[in-house]
């Protein structure tokens, strides 16, 4: 996708190209590309009137932003505590089996999936969870996990 | 419409509180994140969807005002017992009923709405007990609820509905009754301590920041970036409550003479984003924040601020940097942030909980909250009770409950194997075990027992789980949200963490051990934050309470509770197995063989612990020992 500068203009001024708001600015970025352009992340430091580098940090610092492209089903499993001590390891490994992806990728082969590791998703009442493009799935189970990716496969077919 | 005096505020309350009373039922689905995701939305539009359908006058939206007959209908904050919904209540018989679902809303109508029966199977049961009425279980029954007094009680969407049981009361008292002084001096008294988890004197900060100059704004900051995995106590004061948060921000920006606020939330949290919004919204609309609030001239500004994911942020140097835009790493102290917070200025930075206690400290007095909770521990604390328990949920109990009335009496005991271990206080916390279960929990007996209080997720460990593992789960965590500033935290942990990783695989020394308490001592001496000065606790606390567990990993080669896979075989129990062959079928190695109908043997050589046999077993024969 080409980045829109009318776009990110557009949500610059909605935060007052303020340097304190880049963090929010961000935010509003990565929702609409659903990760931060390089092009897109220049222009921001540019227009509020940060380094590169600076920006480059912050976006760096946080967990939440992506300098990648996300598959199409973005998935976090959840290995908060109470998720752990429910089994979510074994959740999340038939996540990476079942999607045929290891755990550096960053997006499946064929563009479907990104899988993120999170460290609590707050559901913790609901152990173990995941979310696919943040509905919240509990109490997961290695064979739930299977049987989820294959509709989303078998959808995508369709 | 904008309320300009107080005794505006108090029509209002009478206006809406008639108009509440004038619902001859109502009907509160929880609208928590765990029901949320249990389908209690699509519970909500059915339900009414079924009652316009039968022509009967419902009250999604609180009216201004309002003379028939209703029934309102409406999603409130988290009733708590996360582990039953989604929950529905029905007021005023008090009944809840559990996992609803929608196809359970044709029937709900039909005999409890519009006729006043109860649908036995909707309701609670506890060994054999029917418990219709929410206060009667025993999960309610001990609690006892402050912060939470309306969560799960109103619509949390509605600043109507706050107003009409009291909300913003507090308020006019202290802007139209008490001096900033005297307001400080109540907090003071009350010696309300900051729930988020180090337990500083509220009343203490404020002072500090009162007695500054406003050079030219002071800031108060929430701080509802609770990202202790296995807690959510502030998530559901914000998504349940959020006006009583948000009143007893203002409150301290009265007493303190600040004029712009903050909510830092995590990101993770959508939800709770959205109800604070609406609420400053609403606020703002009503006069009850911006310019001279409820007629007093005096003014508050209130924004959010959205966390991006960083553990650290917790830290109230970090979280101040957060919300200036940059990265989120601490800052050296002093100065501190009461003197040179957010954007340099003084601040007062408390946790969601701690705001959500000020109004009603402020309305009944310093020395009702007093009576609350031991000495020195004044109030109740909110749990997030987690992990291997039966009632999973969120709590609120007085300061000093112990630990045997909160997992056992409140939490139903473990779920399955036996009790072994509470972690609490999350990555920075400790754990207690079986000889603290009589220990009162507050700030200082937590401390003394080499754990703390933290934010209040108390995660349940049953004799499923490895200690050792699960502190190396906790240096995984911190290693991964070390921000990386102090060498002794950036490089220590993850020291500390491949030598857990070497034990859990059955590589370990005892030199280990003394080499893990060297760099843990090391660690929590020299770095900056509260992040690095506590990351080791949870090694230090389990090679404390559980140095056996440590020592069979170590010598024996062996992991007492089966969980560590390296030190593990796979047998399978020729008493449970029914030779179906799925599992010999399934191995990838080949390591399984039988015959049809005949007990299958694992060969040990050729097992590679993957673990597929047992998860595809039928009959639950294979076990890990």
């Amino acid at each position: 996708m080409k980045t829109d500068f009318k776009l990110i203009d557009s949500i610059l001024e909605r935060h007052g190209c303020d340097k304190t708001q880049v963090i929010g600015i961000m935010q509003d970025v990565q929702k609409e590309y659903r990760y931060l352009p390089e092009d897109a992340l220049l222009h921001i430091a540019d227009r509020v009137g940060i380094s590169k580098a600076k920006i480059y940090g912050v976006a760096t610092f946080y967990e939440n932003f992506s300098l990648n492209a996300k598959g199409k089903y973005v998935i976090k499993c959840c290995n908060g505590t109470a998720c752990h001590v429910r089994k979510s390891d074994d959740v999340q490994k038939a996540l990476w089996e079942s999607t045929g992806m290891t755990p550096d990728q960053h997006i499946s082969d064929d563009g479907l999936f990104t899988i993120e590791r999170v460290s609590c998703l707050g559901a913790c009442g609901l152990a173990p969870v995941c979310t696919v493009d943040d509905v919240v799935h509990p109490s997961m189970t290695p064979e739930k996990m299977r049987a989820l990716i294959a509709e989303i496969k078998e959808a995508e077919k369709a | 419409m904008k309320i300009t005096s107080r005794e505006m505020l108090d029509t209002c309350r009478r206006q809406y509180s008639e108009a509440l009373g004038c619902q001859k039922k109502q009907i509160l689905i929880c609208g928590g994140s765990g029901c949320v995701a249990g389908g209690s939305r699509e519970v909500l539009a059915r339900m009414k969807e079924i009652m316009e359908e039968r022509g009967l006058n419902v009250d999604v939206v609180l009216q201004h005002e309002s003379h028939e007959e209703s029934i309102g209908l409406k999603h409130s904050g988290c009733h708590g017992f996360c582990a039953q919904g989604p929950l529905m209540r029905i007021e005023p018989m008090g009944l809840l009923y559990t996992k609803v679902t929608v196809d359970d809303c044709d029937e709900i109508v039909e005999k409890t709405i519009v006729g006043d029966e109860i649908i036995d199977r909707l309701v609670y049961h506890d060994n054999g007990v029917a418990y219709p009425r929410q206060a009667d279980i025993p999960f309610y029954k001990k609690q006892y609820r402050v912060a939470l007094e309306h969560c799960g009680h109103i619509n949390a969407e509605s600043v109507e509905e706050c107003i009409a049981v009291g909300g913003y009361q507090s308020l006019a008292k202290a802007l139209f009754e008490m001096t900033p002084d005297e307001i400080v001096q109540t907090i003071s008294d009350s010696n309300l301590r900051g729930r988020g988890g180090a337990g500083f004197p509220t009343g203490k900060k404020w002072e500090q920041v009162a007695a500054l100059p406003a050079d030219p704004v002071k800031y108060i900051v929430c701080n509802g970036d609770e990202g202790d995995p296995g807690a959510f106590m502030d998530r559901s004061v914000m998504e349940g409550d959020p006006h009583r948060m948000i009143e007893g921000m203002i409150i301290a920006a009265i007493a303190v003479g600040a004029t712009q606020g903050y909510i830092y939330v995590r990101a993770e949290y959508p939800l709770a984003v959205e109800r604070l919004q609406k609420a400053i919204d609403d606020d703002m609309e009503y006069g009850i924040l911006g310019d001279s609030i409820l007629g007093s001239g005096k003014s508050f500004y209130l924004h959010i601020s959205k966390g991006a994911g960083a553990f650290v942020c917790g830290e109230g140097s970090a979280l101040a940097n957060s919300v200036e835009g940059k990265r989120g790493t601490p800052r050296p102290k002093p100065p501190r942030l009461v003197e040179k917070g957010v954007f340099d200025k003084p601040t007062v930075l408390n946790n969601v909980e701690t705001f959500a206690n000020v109004p009603v400290i402020i309305d009944k007095g310093a020395d009702w909250f007093k009576s609350i909770g031991t000495e020195g521990n004044s109030g109740t604390k909110a749990f997030a009770l987690t992990g291997n328990i039966k009632h999973t949920g969120l709590i609120e109990v007085p300061m000093g409950t112990t630990l045997r009335e909160i997992v056992f009496d409140i939490g139903g005991g473990v779920e399955h194997g036996e009790f072994k271990a509470v972690q609490i206080g999350g990555p920075s916390g400790g754990c207690l075990t079986e000889q603290h279960l009589d220990l009162p929990l507050d700030f200082d007996s937590a401390k003394k027992a080499g754990a703390i209080i933290g934010s209040g997720g108390l995660v349940v460990m049953g004799s499923d789980t490895c200690m050792v593992e699960i502190a190396r789960f906790f240096m995984n965590f911190t290693k991964k949200e070390s921000c990386g500033k102090c060498t002794t935290c950036r490089e220590g942990v993850p020291r500390i963490q491949a030598i857990l990783e070497r034990i859990t695989r059955g590589q370990g020394k005892m030199e280990d051990l003394d080499m893990m308490q060297e760099l843990a001592d090391t660690i929590k001496t020299c770095s900056l934050c509260g992040l690095g000065k506590t990351a080791p606790n949870p090694v230090l606390s389990t090679m404390r309470y559980f140095k056996d567990e440590y020592i069979a990993h170590v010598q024996e080669k062996r992991c007492p509770a089966g969980v560590c896979k390296d030190l593990c075989i796979f047998r399978i129990n020729p008493n449970k197995c029914i030779g179906c062959t799925k599992c010999a079928r399934n191995c990838p190695v080949d390591a399984i063989t039988g015959t049809l109908k005949q007990p299958h043997h694992i060969d040990v050589d050729k097992c590679i612990k993957c673990g597929t046999c047992k998860a595809g077993c039928p009959v639950h024969a294979i076990e890990e020992v």
